[in-house]
């Protein structure tokens, strides 16, 4: 017989399959941050091109991508690429989804750090002879970069809790589990709450960390 | 050399034209469909807009308990005392560092059992977590946008001898109010998006009407239902942004 309300024994037999459930969440996320990264900088140069028949299809794509749900792509995904012959695991599914979809809010941070640097870094590259590639290497990236961490590690604390969403497709991460935990013992206060925390307990020191970064650019700007 | 103009006014051209497009794709929809009302793929629309007022419904009633919960909250983090400040930190942090799909399933599921025994439709579950997940992101803005109110003028109010409440009306949230419109805009698109979740807790809003049919018409149209869905739902956020924009160009030229 279980405890009427909250049960701490419930809780411990529990946490071995939450933690597991957890584990997935963080590949999940830390790949599809990954995916979000390089699509974001292809999306970034696209959008940056000064061939309109590029820089316009690029711009069309990222704002349809960010400004429609995360769930609706995931779906389109899961059961669009299986009618073209493509049928992937579920996880990579749903890391190529988060990674696309947050790979539009990576493309806007790229595009910000690198308009922020000034014009005279530019002409000086020109001044000194350096080749486009060079002036990227040498002049501009390592600016425009160090800036951007606080606004990307944002969004990789976004993507964890939005994780939770690759749910729908059926990937056993954190919410997956905290769910079945519950259809199967017809308890949901505890599988739940516990999900609720371990979520916050990874995001909320993250996003101090990231608190932390953000001071220290302020200080440096 | 005005290149700044140039570029702004070939933005404002391209701008044009896709609006332009979009009517005209419009225009061109609702005729096909009146013509032809079998054609695919908009012999699917009627039942995926039979979920439209259940989205909308949410995004309204979702946004304005968000609203009120974020200058309610960000006025209150400002508050003199800290155990206010405490109490409304600990309500900002839950919600910002959990999932908004975990506090949905929260709701609906735990909320009902012992010891809360509140039960909630899912229509209420799925506006209470709206509002309240967007309403911390809100009140953070607020909050934000109150400390940037420059010092000057609180010791000039203080100089009047306003008291804090009339300082509060008259001094700072007039300004502060102008200086959230662009963040809310983009908190009301992601409110919108996540309206699409309470489909998991099955309330039948436009993603909904998609997995019914999905399940109804078969797979061979999965193309055709959910890409159908992720136009409505552009076609429901963009009108949104342009608003957000035309506010913001408003402001500055004011």
């Amino acid at each position: 017989m279980r405890g009427p309300v909250w049960d701490w024994e419930f809780v411990i037999e529990i946490l071995p399959r939450m933690l597991e459930g957890l584990q997935t969440t963080i590949v999940a996320t830390v790949i599809a941050f990954g995916v979000a990264a390089v699509v974001g900088l292809l999306m970034a140069l696209g959008r940056r091109s000064e061939n309109r028949w590029i820089s316009l299809p690029t711009t069309l794509v990222v704002e349809f991508i960010r400004m429609t749900p995360l769930l609706v792509q995931l779906f389109f995904f899961f059961f669009v690429l299986p009618r073209y012959g493509l049928r992937l695991p579920a996880l990579l599914v749903g890391v190529i989804a988060l990674g696309l979809h947050y790979g539009t809010y990576n493309s806007e941070v790229y595009r910000a750090g690198i308009d922020a640097i000034t014009k005279g870094q530019w002409e000086a590259a020109t001044a000194l002879n350096f080749s486009s590639f060079n002036t990227w290497r040498r002049i501009i990236l390592p600016q425009a970069i160090p800036p951007m961490y606080p606004a990307l590690g944002n969004y990789l604390v976004a993507m964890f809790k939005e994780s939770a969403q690759l749910y729908a497709i059926s990937v056993v991460e954190l919410t997956t589990t905290a769910l079945t935990i519950g259809t199967e013992t017809f308890r949901y206060l505890e599988p739940i709450t516990m999900a609720g925390a371990l979520y916050l307990l990874v995001s909320y020191p993250s996003s101090l960390l990231v608190q932390r970064l953000e001071a220290r650019y302020a200080r440096r700007g | 050399m005005n290149g700044e103009v140039d570029l702004s006014t070939r933005l404002r051209n391209i701008l044009a034209i896709i609006i332009a497009l979009l009517l005209v794709g419009t225009a061109f929809g609702v005729q096909m469909m009146v013509d032809t009302p079998d054609l695919p793929p908009f012999d699917l629309l009627p039942t995926l807009l039979r979920g439209l007022s259940t989205t909308i419904m949410l995004t309204v009633f979702g946004s304005a308990l968000a609203l009120v919960m974020a200058l309610f909250t960000g006025i209150l983090r400002a508050s003199p005392y800290r155990i206010v400040r405490w109490i409304t930190s600990i309500y900002v942090e839950i919600f910002r560092g959990t999932s908004i799909l975990v506090q949905l399933f929260w709701i609906f599921f735990v909320l009902p059992l012992p010891p809360f025994n509140v039960s909630l439709s899912a229509l209420q579950a799925g506006i209470l977590a709206l509002g309240l997940n967007v309403g911390a992101y809100g009140a953070e803005v607020v909050r934000g946008a109150i400390q940037s109110i420059s010092r000057g003028q609180i010791e000039a109010s203080i100089a009047l001898n306003m008291t804090p409440t009339m300082m509060m009306r008259r001094v700072i949230l007039p300004q502060a109010l102008v200086r959230i419109v662009p963040p809310f805009g983009n908190l009301l698109i992601e409110l919108l998006k996540a309206t699409s979740l309470v489909a998991l807790i099955t309330l039948a809003d436009v993603t909904f009407q998609a997995q019914t049919l999905r399940q109804s018409v078969g797979v061979s149209r999965v193309t055709e239902i959910f890409g159908l869905l992720l136009v409505i739902y552009f076609l429901i956020a963009y009108p949104i942004t342009l608003g957000v924009r035309w506010v913001e160009n408003r402001r500055q030229w004011a």
